[in-house]
């Protein structure tokens, strides 16, 4: 996972609140085998007229947004399905940081784990933010990770929230597995004492569990 | 010591460490994955040379984009051909058991854990699959992950987790004939909107959920996702325990009595604090009928389509106009004038044996109409398919026109040739109505089984309890 510090980047306003990760990465895409290549399909049946010709009326499609890496967008974004193939596809774009008021939950958790930066801002800050990228052509954006703020080139200011782990992760772009791996022995420590100890778990044996054929 | 709610039972039982500076690491009971989401986990693992920590935990299936006819010959689609492939290849490496195609058990993962009693109360179960909420139905911690936490899970079976705030859902009264477990949750959905569960964990309580079935019970589950809640969960009793005796994965005799003993314990304690408490009036909860593009976008039956100015919020306005575009609806219809062009009776929200029971015993006897372009039943999974058949219940639906399909997701997701064509519009017991959920340019309006069989007969949506058929859940 790639590290994410300091980001200044051209942003993009998406005025839609509730956005589905089925229209981020529509089911027809997630035959893939790897987590490459799904930023050329993002908000495909938005983006695409039949035919894959752009469709002009998309703000991803206007001129003034091409190169963007910040998104804007409006509450409970990425809710819905669990794939992941809706970070692949917002990072294999471009987008390094995503702004709104809410996330939806699995998909929080899915773009931690691909390094994508999820900004939580209160409606009347992202209203703001809207004017301000939609009045100026080219509007950048600096979202500093380590000072938790965001900037641009006209003196805006704006603090935000981050838990300190999730912060800790982005910016070593720790690889959580081996994080984990490194307690392994408590792991097998809480397998060897909680069955005894009358509790839910208990090894499962699919060779005597199945009626036989 | 303070009274606790069933899901910090569950969680207490399960956290591995609770460290500074670290989320806390959960263990995971049960790790259920299918063909979609799990391909880029295991290459992962090979590339980071790790091999499967409890491959004895770990369960597979074929189902996403399994065709629903022609099982016997070669799969048509190359992509999702190779995905069955690799997943059959990491499970044989891995040493995990899979229910492939041809595989009696094989179905829905939804539907096969607790068919096969991989699915116990007290466990935490995962699936690279948000609709795992499903499981909760039994009382268990059940939730949806993506493929970096299959991965993670893989490995190390374990989860990192922050602990979910707690929300009770108590529908009061009783259900009234006609108004089935999907209208609940629909209900729901409608009043707190399809965020309003963010962050918590659902548990359903009062007298219309314990008067559930399991089946039941686990429609109401699913869809908890679709509130945006993390996980549902039921307190597990009598309906449960008799479910669970007697399935293969289940402990049997004294082991089993042993384990229900426990399983009593799981309940929310008397006076036990939630974050948020909802209360429903069931007895005056009508059939619903999504009108949008999300679940929350929902009204009775007996009700038209919204104006967008009736909502207060100017966003939603917005996506009202939007949703009303996209389904091609004008404001002010009733929602019984509303024509369909397909039905879909399948998913993991309703595909249970108990689903098809009802929906045949309203199009018993009739024929679908003759606008209809399709009426599709997929069971969901084969031996739900093989039950339905041995109580006659193909005869009733072929009979009445309906195609007679093999287990899987099907049309909720279209990943398979099952795919709602662009304009068309679709009457299906399903989980989501996204744009282009069931083929781009689809409209779909979710409902119950018997609301789905009935506007199958009618060629548009009708109120059930007009119908004067028996139609208990």
């Amino acid at each position: 996972m790639e590290p994410i510090s300091k980001h200044t980047g051209v942003v993009a306003p998406l005025d839609r609140v509730n956005v589905d990760t089925d229209q981020m990465v529509p089911k027809q895409f997630l035959k893939g085998l790897t987590r490459k290549g799904y930023g050329r399909v993002l908000f495909y049946d938005w983006r695409y007229l039949p035919g894959e010709a752009p469709n002009p009326t998309f703000v991803l499609n206007l001129p003034r947004y091409q190169g963007a890496s910040i998104l804007l967008t409006r509450a409970n974004f990425g809710c819905g399905s669990s794939r992941e193939h809706a970070p692949w596809g917002l990072l294999d774009y471009g987008f390094r940081a995503v702004i709104a008021p809410s996330f939806a939950d699995i998909f929080a958790n899915n773009c931690r784990k691909n390094g994508i930066l999820l900004i939580t801002l209160p409606e009347a800050k992202m209203d703001d933010l809207f004017e301000r990228c939609t009045a100026t052509d080219g509007y950048k954006l600096t979202v500093d990770l380590p000072a938790q703020l965001i900037t641009d080139e006209q003196g805006l200011e704006i603090h935000f929230e981050m838990d300190p782990y999730g912060k800790q992760v982005l910016l070593e772009g720790l690889d959580d597995i081996g994080l984990t791996l490194k307690h392994a022995p408590e792991i097998a420590a809480y397998e060897q004492n909680h069955h005894p100890n009358a509790t839910m778990y208990r090894p499962v044996d699919a060779k005597t569990a199945l009626p036989a054929k | 010591m303070a009274p606790l709610t069933m899901y910090e039972k569950i969680w207490q039982a399960h956290v591995v460490r609770e460290g500074t500076g670290e989320p806390p690491l959960i263990y995971i009971d049960r790790h259920l994955i299918h063909e979609v989401t799990s391909a880029q986990a295991f290459a992962g693992l090979e590339a980071a040379g790790r091999p499967v920590r409890r491959p004895d935990l770990t369960f597979a299936v074929m189902d996403h984009s399994v065709p629903t006819r022609n099982r016997e010959l070669p799969v048509v689609d190359q992509d999702a051909r190779l995905q069955f492939e690799a997943l059959e290849r990491n499970c044989k490496q891995h040493g995990i058991l899979l229910f492939d195609m041809a595989s009696p058990h094989q179905g829905i993962v939804h539907i096969i854990g607790p068919e096969l009693g991989i699915t116990q109360p007290g466990l935490t179960i995962v699936c690279g699959d948000s609709h795992t909420s499903t499981h909760g139905a039994f009382g268990a911690l059940a939730f949806g992950i993506g493929t970096s936490e299959v991965e993670h899970v893989l490995a190390t079976q374990c989860l990192q987790q922050s602990r979910s705030k707690t929300m009770h859902a108590v529908f009061r009264g009783a259900r009234p004939a006609g108004v089935s477990s999907k209208d609940l949750i629909l209900a729901l959905i409608g009043k707190i909107g399809i965020s309003g569960g963010t962050d918590h964990v659902i548990e359903y309580g009062g007298e219309a959920i314990r008067a559930l079935s399991m089946e039941a019970r686990m429609t109401v589950c699913n869809m908890s996702i679709e509130a945006g809640a993390r996980a549902g969960m039921v307190a597990p009793d009598e309906t449960t325990f008799a479910y669970l005796e007697g399935r293969p994965f289940v402990p049997s005799g004294q082991e089993f009595q042993e384990h229900v003993e426990k399983w009593k314990g799981l309940r929310s304690d008397a006076g036990a604090a939630f974050d948020a408490t909802v209360e429903l009036d069931a007895a005056k909860i009508a059939p619903q009928i999504t009108w949008g593009t999300n679940p929350g976008m929902v009204t009775s039956v007996t009700d038209r389509v919204p104006e967008p100015g009736s909502f207060k919020d100017p966003d939603q306005q917005k996506a009202a106009v939007r949703a009303l575009e996209y389904m091609a609806l004008r404001a002010g219809t009733p929602m019984v004038d509303i024509p369909v062009d397909r039905v879909f009776i399948g998913s993991c929200t309703n595909a249970r044996i108990e689903d098809l029971r009802a929906a045949a015993g309203v199009v018993r006897g009739k024929h679908v109409a003759r606008t209809l372009k399709a009426a599709l039943v997929v069971p969901g999974s084969r031996s739900v398919k093989a039950k339905a058949e041995q109580e006659g219940l193909d005869r009733i639906f072929l009979d009445a026109g309906f195609e007679w399909r093999d287990a899987g997701c099907s049309m909720c997701i279209g990943m398979n040739e099952d795919v709602l064509p662009p304009g068309e519009r679709s009457a299906s017991t399903s989980n989501r109505n996204f744009e282009g959920r069931q083929g781009k340019g689809g409209r779909t309006h979710l409902v119950s089984p018997i609301m789905a069989a009935a506007a199958a007969i009618a060629g548009h949506f009708v109120d059930v309890r007009d119908l004067g058929v028996d139609v208990s859940e």
